[in-house]
């Protein structure tokens, strides 16, 4: 059958309305359909983000265990969340969902961020150790700018300071 | 009582039309992530445990010395509200169309002028979101992050040192922020130039959508251009790239309006004043052709074909005329048909000394 708008492409979208209990059938190719695309009616499937992720996750997991049950595999030794759950919605269950499935986890967000750390905001007062290390990334930047400028007078302060957080960070104490 | 008056008024801060960029960038907002460590994720709690977590929030918001840094924010369970209420927090794009879903378990905060709201238990235990007028998404940020530091004083959030804030959806983790801007851009869609735009930005890690979020329809020339990576970037990057390609979209808008003015005046000017009779004489209105009108006038102004109709009118419009808020005014429920015809009166009204 072929396209009823443009009598070119072969009609590959069938749309049916009943209007008042008038029925009307129309055949279209993709190409008219998208262009007449009646508002509210999206002939492409609205495909849900958590789908996607699902179908990634199975990959990760080695394809093969596609149309595995919700209550099968590993479960998380914090939350209880099945692993088969995880693949179906797309969703972790808790934090220690993400060291617990690591293996699983890491290459999915190098696929989705193209990185695995974060290098953004540390929370004061939980980020202890992350707070310091980004600290301290920050001002040996700061230290290769002085050196390279020739201020060895801040370069040595910046030094300094470095020496003091690592040094409360190995103790593995807050500043 | 804050919500009472947010769900019968209109009216939001972001609406005002005096940002930056307000002509073409209608707003902007910056949410972030939050979970609370040790309690699973929203979606695999029981209704008491989700409690617990409004509980702890509660607790948290009403701290005095978060109200002195940020505000005084106020908590409300979604239970609270009507069905029409909670569809107007959503019009207001106060909370997402996510959160009014079992929304037994969920609760919303909101500062009185709008600004800052948290979802609570939607697919994060915690959203926090920020909303300006205009092209701000710095100032966003800053305000985000400011009652981010309040609330961290007393609840512990899932944190990893590697993997920043943990959510329950991977594609949020790290940073947890999704930035956007809602951008006008009926002269691109004019001279066909949109699918390229939107397609390039695709490629630069943003995406764009349409003005309720994911999977939502492009609506009046209005789309949101948001972030898509969270993790690796700093929130100060994703800010500044996002703002960078926005600046450019922007430029681009304003280039084809500058063209369209040139050569085709006549088209335009043509297109605006006819949206300006249908407005001011229907009398029955579809809220998608009410949209493409405001759209369409909106250009008029932007272009000053057209004077005297202030933006912050628009920008209260596209609330106004959703279903959810005709019913609020109307006081009864209302068949498609009824709306439309209530639509046109009431757009009818505020044009008549226009």
């Amino acid at each position: 059958m072929l396209c009823e708008r443009c009598g070119q492409r072969p009609a590959t979208v069938h749309m049916t309305e009943i209007i008042n209990g008038h029925k009307s059938e129309t055949h279209l190719c993709e190409v008219c359909a998208r262009e007449i695309q009646p508002q509210g009616f999206g002939f492409v499937p609205q495909i849900h983000l958590h789908n996607f992720l699902a179908g990634l996750l199975n990959h990760e997991l080695g394809g093969e265990q596609h149309d595995q049950a919700e209550t099968t595999g590993n479960r998380c030794e914090k939350c209880g969340v099945p692993e088969g759950q995880i693949l179906k919605q797309g969703l972790l269950g808790c934090g220690d969902c993400y060291p617990f499935f690591e293996d699983k986890v890491l290459p999915l967000l190098r696929r989705i961020h193209g990185s695995t750390r974060h290098t953004g905001k540390v929370p004061e007062r939980t980020g202890g150790r992350a707070r310091l290390a980004k600290e301290i990334g920050i001002l040996k930047n700061h230290l290769k700018e002085a050196v390279s400028r020739e201020d060895f007078e801040q370069a040595a302060q910046l030094r300094d300071q470095i020496h003091q957080l690592e040094k409360s960070m190995n103790e593995g104490g807050e500043v | 009582m804050p919500l009472k008056k947010t769900v019968n008024d209109s009216h939001s801060r972001w609406m005002d039309a005096d940002g930056p960029e307000s002509g073409i960038a209608i707003s902007s907002r910056v949410r972030v992530a939050r979970n609370l460590a040790g309690i699973p994720f929203p979606h695999l709690l029981n209704n008491a445990k989700a409690e617990d977590v409004i509980h702890a929030v509660r607790l948290a918001v009403e701290d005095k010395e978060l109200a002195k840094q940020a505000g005084v924010l106020e908590l409300s369970l979604l239970s609270a509200l009507s069905p029409v209420e909670r569809q107007i927090l959503v019009d207001k794009h106060l909370i997402s169309p996510d959160l009014i879903d079992n929304f037994e378990r969920k609760a919303v905060v909101l500062r009185d002028d709008e600004v800052i709201s948290i979802m609570v238990n939607e697919e994060d235990h915690l959203r926090i979101q920020c909303l300006l007028s205009g092209l701000q998404l710095n100032e966003a940020w800053d305000l985000i992050n400011q009652v981010d530091d309040g609330l961290e004083k007393t609840m512990d959030y899932a944190f990893s040192e590697q993997l920043g804030y943990l959510t329950a959806c991977p594609t949020n983790v790290g940073t947890g922020m999704r930035a956007s801007v809602m951008l006008h851009l009926p002269g691109l869609g004019l001279v066909k130039q949109l699918r390229g735009v939107l397609n390039a930005i695709g490629k630069v890690g943003l995406t764009a959508r349409g003005l309720f979020g994911e999977g939502t329809e492009a609506l009046g020339d209005l789309y949101q251009i948001s972030n898509q990576i969270t993790l690796g970037q700093t929130e100060e990057e994703i800010i500044s790239n996002l703002t960078a390609i926005v600046r450019q979209i922007i430029s681009q808008e304003k280039a084809t309006r500058e063209a369209l003015y040139k050569d085709r005046r006549d088209f335009v000017e043509d297109r605006v004043y006819r949206a300006y009779g249908i407005l001011k004489n229907a009398h029955i209105l579809s809220s998608e052709e009410a949209m493409r009108l405001f759209s369409e006038l909106r250009l008029g102004i932007e272009m000053n074909l057209l004077s005297g109709i202030p933006a912050k009118l628009l920008n209260e419009l596209m609330v106004r005329i959703r279903p959810a808020y005709l019913i609020k005014v109307a006081g009864r429920e209302m068949s498609a048909h009824q709306r439309d015809v209530f639509r046109a009166e009431l757009i009818r009204n505020e044009f008549k000394e226009l």
